[in-house]
């Protein structure tokens, strides 16, 4: 997927002014928060196991390598392959090499925000192979040539007329703006992939240790056809989901479930252990485990290490203000929201994605609804350490800040100075007792005015007041 | 609770904001304090807390900063401020310092006297029977820090509660961020203005005619875009209010500092 990060300023702006994105965000500040809100309170315990969570993600990523060779191991020994890719090219390579084999066509993909993140679609296509996206939101995105913009509902940014559009174009059927009827003719048309597609690629929510599973969660069932109809099924996930015991993974599915759409449990949570076995009813012949790092085994040890904790469940997106304000494309990449402005300098370098870390006002919304307590302004903090470090604070943040922190070490020239500013803003307002444009501050007044100061600087009064009464002593 | 001497000796952080544009906040918070039996002093050599530096990654700074305010307040036994922010970046100086640097201490020591006023208030001095009046309604903006970083939701609406008169009336969406952000809402003055717009809807829907918060920086941005949108909702700080001093203007209401301006010049 092309980096469109750099843009995040432009990109943003266009967003503010989009009245059909800001019509669909709407929709999602009113749905998601509301629900999580809802569910958590229905589970005192809720709290609890956010510790729990957090606790044992931290066990696992402090043994990654144990539990992933253990993964390893239990996969070969149902049957199937497991292949370590360090590179999302890597990654491509390896799922199209196995497509190779069986001589794919057409593959149906269940949702998987690690394909996007490899670019795996547009690496098929450039060779030949026909890529299907079976979740509903991503089959709309994929007829549209968009991109997700949300990690669990990628279409969020889309109205019912937008679908009701792209549906008329591409089936050639009489437009409807009936939801029911527009599900069903998506049916119909993916129920022809279903069985046509010669492999089914899906995501993982988390692999498990012990059995050597992996599982999906999703709300429409389309995952579990994607794997089980065609002949070869194709996990393609990250190093960092893997768990240790089928009850640690439960404890997962209970957060992930209500911090993501407020349900107590998604509709279809859907294991895969190995290919079919001879007394199975269906399954694939083949299985194929695709492990992607993509820089994620840089972070274990990192200061960015509590990261790699994420489930995926967008708490922190559907609650973030910002995000609330200006969508996910806005973003630039695959991942957006609080969670995005962390990972995505990982990925792409903090280089290109150095003004996501800084689109946040730290008001913390997202650490508080987090399921595994993932710090999150901490960690877009330390990436700002490291453009500062590398000089990418833009010139005039570092001037300003270098003045302003001259002044800040001295107090008697600090005090100075906010005397000497403390009386110009008060000369600017005159009477009203505010400023309604300010040279220098428009980011401020071009939008609000600018409440004046009321008299003296405190430390002045203070100061008078001291020697008045130390007159009135005498 | 924690033991209370009859005067405990508090140093007041007065914070950047306070001192340039409303220092009748700090007036108010001394006045808060004293009657709660404090003695209140105002060490001359703090400047500000070092937040803004902090949030630019330049930690070698902050670092500078956060051990002259440590040595500004060595000696009192409390550290109090109008502002959950400004505390806020106070309790963040253990993570400036390796654990093996005797400043991580002095920041651990800091950290664990430095309150924001109404948390002070509540949960160390447990003030009652106020004695403040008040004739209105208001709606109680909850700022992040404060809220997130402190805990303080609890503490001013138990204060407010105190004031004879006052009605609050809760706005929705009070504990979502107006936007301010400090440098964000110059970095991102488009995304900004546009959060402070949903906060000020919230506001005039509350039907409330005062507003009140407990942070400068918030506040500010509130009071303007509300000016700014024709609202005639007043917004104070929670202090002045606590401290029956309301008979000044609101924040960006008309003044006449210009006859005390000319004097001073």
């Amino acid at each position: 997927m092309q980096i469109n990060s750099p843009q995040f300023k432009q990109r943003a702006h266009e967003a503010l002014d989009d009245a059909n994105l800001q019509r669909a965000l709407g929709n999602l500040k009113a749905g998601f928060p509301h629900k999580r809100a809802q569910a958590v309170a229905r589970m005192p315990e809720f709290d609890a196991l956010r510790d729990q969570g957090r606790d044992l993600k931290n066990h696992i990523l402090e043994h990654l390598d144990l539990y992933l060779e253990q993964f390893e191991g239990k996969v070969i020994e149902n049957g199937g392959h497991v292949h370590w890719c360090r590179t999302s090219d890597d990654a491509c390579r390896t799922i199209l090499d196995i497509c190779r084999q069986v001589d794919a066509r057409t593959v149906t993909k269940g949702k998987s925000m690690v394909s996007e993140e490899i670019d795996l679609n547009d690496y098929l296509q450039k060779h030949g192979i026909r890529p299907v996206e079976t979740d509903l939101g991503e089959y709309i995105l994929q007829l549209r040539g968009d991109h997700p913009s949300h990690i669990i509902a990628p279409a969020i940014h889309l109205n019912l007329e937008d679908v009701s559009e792209a549906f008329h174009q591409h089936h050639q059927r009489p437009k409807s703006d009936d939801p029911a009827v527009l599900m069903r003719e998506a049916r119909e048309m993916l129920r022809k992939q279903f069985v046509a597609a010669d492999v089914g690629i899906t995501g993982a929510n988390f692999l498990v240790a012990e059995t050597g599973s992996t599982i999906i969660v999703t709300n429409e069932g389309n995952g579990d056809l994607t794997q089980t109809l065609p002949k070869t099924h194709i996990v393609v996930t990250s190093i960092e989901k893997v768990v240790p015991t089928l009850e640690d993974m439960s404890l997962f599915l209970r957060l992930l479930a209500r911090s993501a759409t407020g349900q107590e449990f998604t509709v279809y949570n859907t294991l895969s252990t190995g290919p079919r076995r001879p007394d199975d009813q269906d399954g694939p012949e083949n299985f194929h485990v695709v492990l992607v790092d993509n820089g994620r085994s840089d972070m274990v040890g990192s200061q960015f290490q509590d990261m790699l904790r994420c489930i995926r469940c967008s708490a922190c997106m559907n609650h973030c203000p910002v995000y609330g304000a200006i969508g996910g494309h806005s973003y630039g990449w695959v991942y957006p929201g609080p969670m995005g402005s962390v990972l995505t300098p990982q990925m792409i370098g903090i280089e290109q994605a150095a003004l996501l870390p800084n689109a946040s006002t730290f008001c913390g919304k997202c650490e508080e609804v987090c399921p595994v307590r993932i710090p999150l302004p901490k960690l877009m903090r330390h990436w700002r350490e490291k453009e500062f470090e590398k000089h990418l604070t833009p010139r005039t943040v570092r001037y300003g800040l270098g003045g302003w922190s001259f002044f800040a070490r001295r107090p008697a020239l600090y005090r100075l100075l906010s005397r000497v500013s403390n009386q110009a803003l008060r000369m600017l307002a005159g009477r009203k007792g505010r400023i309604n444009r300010l040279p220098m501050a428009g980011g401020w007044t071009d939008w609000r005015d600018m409440p004046a100061p009321t008299g003296k600087t405190f430390m002045q009064q203070w100061k008078d007041k001291q020697r008045t009464n130390g007159e009135d002593n005498a | 609770m924690q033991q209370t001497p009859m005067s405990p000796k508090v140093g007041l952080f007065v914070t950047c904001l306070v001192d340039m544009f409303r220092p009748e906040i700090g007036f108010a918070t001394v006045k808060l304090l004293e009657r709660a039996g404090c003695t209140v002093e105002v060490p001359e050599t703090q400047t500000c807390c070092g937040q803004p530096a902090f949030n630019s990654g330049d930690n070698r700074t902050t670092r500078e900063i956060a051990i002259s305010t440590i040595k500004a307040f060595d000696g009192y036994q409390y550290v109090v401020g109008p502002s959950g922010s400004c505390i806020g970046m106070l309790h963040h100086y253990p993570e400036l310092f390796d654990e093996a640097d005797p400043w991580h201490r002095r920041a651990l020591d800091l950290k664990a006297r430095a309150y924001e006023i109404s948390s002070f208030l509540v949960d160390i001095i447990g003030l009652e029977g106020l004695e403040a009046r008040f004739s209105g309604t208001v709606t109680y903006h909850d700022s992040c820090s404060g809220l997130r970083e402190l805990g303080i939701k609890a503490q001013p609406r138990q204060l407010l509660g105190q004031v004879e008169g006052l009605e609050l009336n809760e706005m929705n969406e009070s504990e979502t961020c107006c936007g301010f952000g400090g440098t964000f809402c110059v970095k991102y003055p488009d995304i900004s203005n546009r959060m402070v717009g949903n906060k000020t809807a919230n506001i005039a829907a509350s039907g409330a005619d005062t507003l009140v918060g407990g942070d400068l920086g918030c506040l500010l941005n509130m009071a303007g875009k509300l000016k700014r949108e024709g609202h005639d909702v007043e917004t104070r700080h929670l202090v002045e209010i606590l401290a029956g001093m309301c008979d000044t203007p609101a924040i960006a209401e008309p003044s006449d500092d210009r006859t005390r301006l000319a004097r001073e010049l």
